[in-house]
């Protein structure tokens, strides 16, 4: 709906992947020199100035598997490697992340706080890479540039674009499930007690006036929720307190990126239903992703360098299971994106044959038999 | 006191728009019919008095040039002198129906022809008044058609400007009478409202001025203009002058649909804040004042409300539809 929406969901997203990364490469006791390096190249792409003048370009959202490539392309930019199982589990973490901050903001323009929030943090990271911080600061001005003076109702056209993006996503997510904002049934809890908006007022009141304008009777009404004032507004300022919370880091030692494979198979299903339902408008994605990703500078490892891989899962058996149940069909999705219509057809045909089973040993040989077909193309 | 009545199920989620529900009350069939949109599609349902699902369609934005299916922005019931119309908007034109959906009797594709690259294009605000059907649009004109009492030489008959920014709702009632002088309004997404008369020539009546917070949902009932805006107030104004008559905080977050039982004078809102509250609006026999009482607020846990009606003339059954919910929720009086 709206075409100014395509920044603030990448960098939001982007946002919420770094301090994933960021606490797995903590958790996973990556030496502090390699763990900074991946952030900082990362981060590097991410704000790349051509990269960001694409970005930035009025356009329609495009589809959930087209912007996935991306982050799998930015996930890579570094020496860090996920396998398929640990960037599925990521961008699920991203994706609901994000779609619950744009959900839970009071107001429509408060998703611009968020994004700040993200960026402050980014910040964070880069302290001692003066050029990076610079890229990012530039990014923060095109962002006050572009939405400082954007009306409520832009705001609203907005907030619905993005929430049309997220319809019918309720990946259950362990920290907001113990956290008690996600229900079991994946839906977020919509508190009805707090502080109201800045610029709402508290409701509860009928005000009746005259023909001239004067307040002629005040009567109250029992709303059904425990609402308060607003305390201050956030600051849209380079530098300022946002006082929304939302877009803050909620990972730290103590509260870790759960991994555990609750409701995976779950996941599963609808994840294979998006993928055998085959693509039409894959040409016109092809050629954005094209655009946004010839902007981007992936720097090739250079030197002694040695890679590294993140796991998302506690695990590497843990891993393991989750790759033998998705990898065969993201590999199959991902090459589905680079063939020709007639040929989706096919293997969409093939892959509706597929039957996804629990066991594991089953499920490989089943796996490997698809890529052998794949190989066969 | 209000109880939940069995959901209806739907195919698809509702989309998160705004007065994402309209209902067609056939009282002389025992039938309501239902309709929501998902996001590319909409769904039309008709339900029996218990709400048991009877027959259900799925209608499909007209394909255009673009990147992905366009989505459409709002379907509603118009009901005419002789006649019943679906109008469906999206983001390429204005798809008019008969009543059950089957058969698409008009298309009016939208000019983008002045707009930025920035700007989204669409219609949206849906109404009847007498035989004219009203259509908002991004750009804020508002398009009048003239519809015959059958068939589908359907005509453009105006262009109505008054409008800077986006149409967010059309609301209209029957002329009060010989000397009613105004009985359309239109709102946009700057709060800005127009009060129209209709005829073979709309004439603007008066203009109630927003303050930078949308209004997406308006109503109209005994020349009294009703509003509820993005700051989750509601207001009342005379319709001929704008004065404002009453001012409610009625929600703590956007409202996202208003809908009237005109007979009884009731007022339903609803809102993302997950609340539903139904107001009994009077004239007041001393002062001549429009005077409002609450009568009932409905809490949906845990459900960003985005469309809401009464279900039957005398306001004592309601309908509810939430973004990322599958299902219509009912509640009527006990």
């Amino acid at each position: 709906m709206s075409l100014r929406t395509l920044p603030l969901l990448f960098l939001n997203l982007g946002g919420e992947m770094l301090y994933i990364l960021d606490q797995r490469l903590r958790a996973q006791n990556i030496p502090a020199d390699k763990a900074r390096k991946v952030l900082n190249d990362i981060i590097s792409t991410m704000f790349n100035r051509k990269f960001m003048e694409e970005l930035f370009k009025p356009q329609e959202l495009y589809s959930k598997k087209a912007l996935r490539t991306v982050y799998d392309r930015l996930a890579h930019a570094s020496i860090m490697r996920l396998n398929q199982a640990s960037m599925d589990k990521l961008y699920d973490l991203m994706t609901m992340a994000f779609k619950y901050q744009v959900l839970l903001c009071p107001r429509p323009k408060d998703v611009l706080l968020v994004t700040f929030n993200h960026l402050d943090a980014i910040k964070g990271f880069i302290q001692d890479s003066p050029a990076i911080l610079q890229q990012v600061e530039e990014t923060f001005q095109q962002l006050t540039d572009r939405y400082g003076g954007l009306s409520d109702g832009e705001f609203q056209l907005i907030r619905q674009t993005l929430l049309i993006f997220f319809q019918d996503l309720h990946i259950r997510v362990s920290i907001f499930l113990k956290d008690k904002v996600q229900n079991s049934n994946g839906r977020f809890v919509l508190p009805v007690s707090g502080p109201v908006p800045w610029g709402t007022e508290v409701p509860g009141l009928i005000r009746i006036f005259t023909d001239k304008g004067k307040e002629a009777k005040k009567v109250e009404f029992k709303h059904g929720g425990h609402y308060v004032t607003a305390p201050k507004e956030g600051s849209f300022e380079l530098y300022g307190d946002r006082v929304l919370k939302l877009g803050t880091n909620m990972y730290s030692m103590n509260r870790p990126v759960e991994t555990h494979m609750s409701g995976a198979s779950k996941n599963l299903a609808s994840r294979t239903q998006e993928i055998i339902a085959p693509n039409p408008l894959a040409k016109e994605e092809l050629n954005f992703l094209a655009r946004l990703m010839g902007g981007m500078e992936i720097k090739k490892p250079s030197g002694p360098e040695p890679g590294f891989r993140l796991n998302l899962f506690t695990t590497d058996e843990e891993e393991e299971e989750a790759a033998v149940l998705t990898h065969p069909l993201l590999g199959l999705a991902l090459s589905l994106l680079q063939q020709d219509q007639q040929r989706n057809k096919e293997l969409a045909r093939i892959m509706g044959e597929f039957e996804v089973t629990e066991q594991p040993k089953q499920s490989a040989s089943k796996g490997d038999d698809l890529l052998a077909m794949m190989d066969g193309f | 006191m209000f109880r939940r009545e069995r959901p209806i199920p739907l195919r698809g989620s509702a989309a998160p728009l705004c007065n994402n529900l309209s209902v067609l009350q056939v009282p002389s069939r025992n039938l309501t019919h239902f309709g929501v949109v998902h996001g590319p599609s909409a769904q039309l349902l008709s339900a029996a008095p218990e709400g048991v699902p009877l027959a259900q369609r799925q209608l499909h934005a007209k394909e255009g040039a673009g990147v992905s299916p366009p989505l459409i922005t709002q379907v509603h019931w118009c009901v005419l002198p002789f006649r019943v119309l679906l109008v469906l908007t999206s983001h390429r034109g204005i798809q008019m129906y008969e009543s059950d959906g089957s058969v698409m009797v008009y298309w009016h594709a939208l000019d983008s022809g002045d707009a930025s690259p920035v700007q989204a294009v669409f219609a949206r605000g849906i109404a009847s008044s007498g035989r004219f059907i009203c259509v908002g649009t991004w750009s804020g004109r508002v398009l009048v058609f003239d519809i015959p009492a059958k068939g589908p030489n359907i005509v453009l008959s105006e262009e109505l400007a008054g409008h800077q920014t986006s149409v967010t709702d059309i609301a209209t009632e029957p002329a009060q009478g010989q000397d009613c002088v105004a009985d359309v309004v239109t709102a946009d997404n700057s709060g800005l409202l127009c009060v129209w008369r209709s005829g073979p020539k709309f004439k603007l009546v008066t203009q109630i001025p927003g303050f930078g917070v949308p209004c997406p949902s308006v109503q109209l009932w005994h020349g009294t203009v009703a509003a509820g805006y993005g700051d989750g107030q509601v207001r009342l104004y005379e319709a001929s002058t704008g004065t404002l008559h009453v001012q409610i905080s009625a929600h703590a977050r956007a409202i996202c649909a208003l809908d009237l039982a005109p007979e009884v004078g009731k007022l339903l809102s609803a809102a993302e804040d997950t609340f539903v509250h139904i107001w009994k609006l009077s004239r007041s026999p001393e002062s001549g004042h429009t005077e409002v009482e609450h009568c009932h607020g409905e809490c949906v846990p845990d459900t960003q409300v985005c469309g809401a009606r009464f279900c039957d003339p005398s306001g004592s059954s309601f309908a509810v539809t939430g973004y990322d919910l599958a299902e219509i929720l009912r509640f009527s009086s006990v």
